[in-house]
């Protein structure tokens, strides 16, 4: 019973698609090959990052992030969560938890929302990709525009929260991180 | 590729950290799975929804929408369009330079890749649970607008 309540959002959009799977037969095969692809895909890369985040939670410590990421690190914080979130692969979901244990261990709000900004937009991997399908000036020009919104949006998020805000919001992400 | 490469600095981690200290080691992949574990009821959700969106929104059915709308309320659409799906970088990409050949502008490409990207609305409930309703509201939000300034300075620069 727990177990059915925990995992309510998934029965929900599992009704969705086999709604939708009724309703046109025609996508159903396809409908099932794309989730599955999607859940294998996960199983594919999931293993490494949680075992690197808990090695990660015990093993780094917390002083050594707030000194280098926390809330007196300027502009050197700002410029490891940039290199951290672009060197990453992978989907933007794989950078919350990452981004969970960095709050827990002191990170700065403005950096820890500047390392998933940066996991989102700056990401290499994915840029190599942009630069052979839309060429050199299109992929270059979007990520140096890219990079002054990110920091804009750390900042502003940041700004935005009040003392309480920020705290629960940390209290909240600590108690996922594991 | 770079999830071999995540391999294999995993078993290496985990390697250096088992010789060092067999007890830490164990404390760190009770902790892995705890965060996993806590992570698992939204995240299969969302595997759950990607896979009906990517099969409702096909690269077909954006381009065939896309292509009718022009102009700023283009743009709007296309940021819509980009906000809501998630499709990988190897298929997004191409599918921007077979718009741009068709006749698409710079900006509504530059405003679809921009909220492709940084916008996740269907990773919305994963946000929400780890970071609250106004982190996420206003990380999503201030990436939905941005990306028509970015947009703006691609089709002015580019």
């Amino acid at each position: 019973m727990e177990f059915l309540k925990r995992y309510r959002l998934l029965w929900i959009f599992a009704g969705f698609s086999v709604v939708a799977a009724v309703l046109r037969p025609d996508i159903a095969p396809r409908l099932w090959q794309n989730t599955a692809s999607n859940f294998l895909e996960m199983l594919a890369v999931i293993p490494p990052i949680f075992v690197l985040l808990g090695l990660l939670d015990v093993w780094v410590p917390k002083d050594t992030v707030m000194k280098w990421m926390g809330d007196t690190s300027g502009i050197i914080g700002v410029a490891l969560s940039i290199v951290l979130g672009a060197s990453s692969a992978g989907p933007l979901y794989g950078a919350f938890p990452f981004a969970a244990v960095m709050l827990k261990k002191g990170v700065r709000l403005r950096n820890v929302v500047v390392f998933l900004s940066a996991w989102a937009t700056l990401k290499v991997p994915m840029f190599l990709f942009e630069l052979s399908a839309l060429g050199p000036r299109f992929a270059v020009t979007r990520w140096l525009l890219n990079l002054p919104v990110i920091l804009l949006i750390g900042w502003v998020v940041e700004r935005s929260m009040t003392a309480e805000q920020s705290e629960s919001l940390r209290d909240q992400a600590t108690a996922l991180a594991g | 590729m770079f999830t071999y490469m995540m391999y294999g600095l995993a078993v290496f981690a985990l390697g250096a950290s088992w010789v060092k200290d067999r007890q830490r080691s164990r404390q760190a992949l009770r902790k892995s799975w705890r965060a996993l574990n806590n992570m698992l009821p939204e995240f299969t959700a969302i595997l759950v929804l990607v896979g009906l969106v990517v099969t409702l929104l096909t690269p077909e059915t954006i381009s065939r929408f896309l292509g009718d709308n022009s102009g700023f309320l283009g743009m709007i659409a296309t940021a819509f369009v980009g906000a809501i799906t998630l499709i990988p970088g190897f298929v997004a990409f191409p599918l921007a330079a077979t718009l741009l050949d068709h006749g698409a502008g710079i900006m509504q490409i530059g405003v679809f890749v921009s909220t492709l990207m940084m916008v996740g609305v269907v990773t919305a409930p994963l946000e929400i649970k780890y970071f609250g309703k106004k982190e996420t509201l206003m990380r999503n939000g201030l990436s939905f607008l941005l990306a028509f300034a970015v947009a703006y300075g691609l089709g002015v620069l580019v």
